[in-house]
């Protein structure tokens, strides 16, 4: 069954909803998912079932969701049902309580292939959700994990970290180290909404399990396709990026490969459509 | 649409003497931040202000008319201004931020603005973007060779530069000098060779010169809060304006380049594609 329909059936409706229904959709500064937009979402679709599955990242993903103070309480009583995490809900998986089954399941961190409790989780994840989301950097390119060489407490032989996507089927990605909490209420309110094009890049990025600050340099300096915007800087999140004569400048030392100045780059990918959409132009 | 989304185009100018005599143009940018500033629309905005060097901007937060009027005037090299959006809200601690931009640095904004993954809790305070028409940027050397090379002129001496009437302008103190546009041909970065939009098409309002007359400025209103701002400044004296119908050279000017570099840069993409080389548009 294809990704679309998966997800319009886990979702419990056939039809894309009337996108010109969004009321303040002209208005250019509120680009972010409104309380009244929650709302109504909440109103119209029946609940998805989400599980978080955390393995080898630091919780900051989940906190970036929890950030969302004005819409959290909507979406975990209203929008969403929690069914698994240890986080979110006291929901443990063991021989005796098996996994429930998910229509989405949030993979924070990288997966390490020396643990196998996490290999296993990783496993039984990709059988019982029907969507696997790579929620966060780490588990979408391994991110800081990528430099991780073993050696130290309270395992020393956990050494190899990798992106989840090296060992199971990934649906979707939000890389960000940690995602932003209006991305993360963006993409939940573009799932429950059956928003296809919003979520396209999410889909596409799914692919992307290896990035770093030089992607900068040979994904678009030496393509010919820089034009010293200074975007990728400001997206930075480690202040690993400066702009030298108009051209990114990377600290290696600062860099967490974790994608996200080269996933903001207007030169990387372009979503004219979603922008112009967005802006009411 | 040659001019892309757009309510009105008006051909303007800022009414303060002040501005006038420091303005490269019409003044609308400096104009408009301005009476944004006095009116609170906008705390703080991001413009391209002066460098160490001679000539060589630096993005820079202003917190006061006086400090956006002492960065009036077109800068014909890279100032990475996007960049410095997330320090003017995090280290300046500004909720409503204005700033302007040339048509590349509006895409990485407005891409960050509905694709926000890594960057938290910036995209919804950027109130107002003036957009500035832009048909290439050169490298800092480039404007050097033009300058000392070409011209014979330290670029200390340099008051002000200008493209106009297919040709590249120096004003020192004493002495006016031009080079054909043709011969800064080649000295362009490539980046600008894929770029599709002449006129900022996603900006709030759009401004250049083109189409009006000396001392004067071409203003194209796009988006709700944009115009209604233009029309709030214009109520209360801060511009004066004139019908585009009958003013020279006029609009089919505007319309003609912003054709031409359509039509010329899609042939570049056209070409890069056939080569296999990536292109985000």
């Amino acid at each position: 069954m294809s990704l679309i329909a998966r997800i319009k059936q886990f979702l419990g409706f056939e039809a894309k909803p009337d996108k010109e229904a969004k009321p303040d959709s002209a208005k250019s500064a509120d680009t972010g998912a409104s309380k009244q937009e929650v709302e109504k979402v909440a109103e119209e679709n029946a609940k998805p079932r989400i599980g978080y599955i955390h393995l080898s990242g630091c919780t900051g993903d989940i906190i970036s969701l929890s950030e969302n103070y004005d819409i959290l309480a909507e979406l975990l009583t209203n929008m969403v049902d929690i069914v698994y995490g240890h986080t979110l809900a006291d929901v443990w998986w063991d021989d005796e309580n098996p996994m429930p089954e998910m229509d989405l399941a949030l993979v924070e961190g990288s997966v390490c292939l020396q643990d196998e409790h996490s290999l296993h989780e990783l496993m039984e994840v990709r059988k019982k959700a029907a969507m696997v989301c790579a929620f966060g950097s780490c588990s979408a390119t391994g991110c800081f994990t990528r430099f991780s060489r073993g050696g130290q407490q309270a395992q020393p032989a956990h050494e190899s970290f990798v992106p989840i996507a090296d060992l199971v089927k990934v649906d979707c990605a939000i890389p960000g180290c940690p995602p932003s909490p209006e991305i993360i209420a963006k993409t939940v309110v573009a799932l429950i909404n059956g928003d296809m094009d919003y979520l396209q890049p999410m889909i596409d990025l799914a692919g992307m399990t290896e990035a770093c600050g030089c992607d900068l340099q040979t994904k678009v300096v030496n393509q010919a396709l820089c034009i010293g915007c200074g975007t990728c800087a400001m997206a930075c999140q480690t202040r690993a990026l400066d702009m030298t004569d108009g051209r990114p400048e990377l600290n290696t030392d600062r860099c967490v490969k974790c994608g996200v100045c080269y996933v903001q780059c207007p030169r990387s990918w372009w979503p004219e459509e979603q922008v112009k959409k967005d802006l009411g132009l | 649409m040659v001019l892309g989304t757009y309510k009105e185009i008006v051909s303007a100018r800022s009414t303060d003497k002040q501005i006038q005599k420091v303005s490269q143009d019409g003044g609308i940018v400096t104009g408009l931040l301005a009476f944004a500033l006095e009116e609170k629309i906008i705390e703080g905005a991001v413009v391209a202000g002066p460098g160490e060097d001679f000539w060589k901007p630096e993005p820079m937060v202003a917190m006061s008319a006086d400090e956006i009027i002492a960065a009036a005037g077109t800068k014909y090299t890279f100032s990475p201004n996007v960049m410095m959006l997330k320090k003017a809200v995090r280290q300046y601690g500004i909720e409503k931020l204005g700033t302007v931009a040339i048509p590349c640095q509006t895409m990485g904004i407005r891409k960050m603005q509905s694709y926000p993954f890594g960057v938290r809790f910036l995209a919804d305070k950027i109130k107002l973007l003036v957009g500035i028409y832009c048909m290439e940027n050169f490298p800092f050397a480039s404007l050097e060779t033009f300058i000392s090379e070409k011209m014979g002129v330290n670029p200390e001496m340099v008051e002000k530069m200008d493209i106009g009437k297919g040709k590249f302008w120096v004003y020192t103190q004493d002495d006016v000098l031009s080079i054909p546009l043709k011969e800064t041909h080649g000295y362009e970065q490539s980046g600008c060779n894929v770029c599709l939009d002449y006129v900022a098409e996603l900006a709030d309002l759009s401004t250049g010169s083109v189409g009006s007359p000396d001392g004067w400025s071409t203003v194209i209103t796009r988006t709700d809060d944009g115009n209604s701002i233009f029309q709030q400044a214009i109520e209360a004296g801060a511009f004066e304006t004139k019908d585009m119908a009958n003013v020279k050279p006029g609009l089919d000017l505007l319309k003609k380049l912003s054709a031409q570099k359509k039509d010329k840069n899609q042939k570049t993409i056209d070409k890069r594609k056939e080569m296999g080389l990536p292109v985000p548009f």
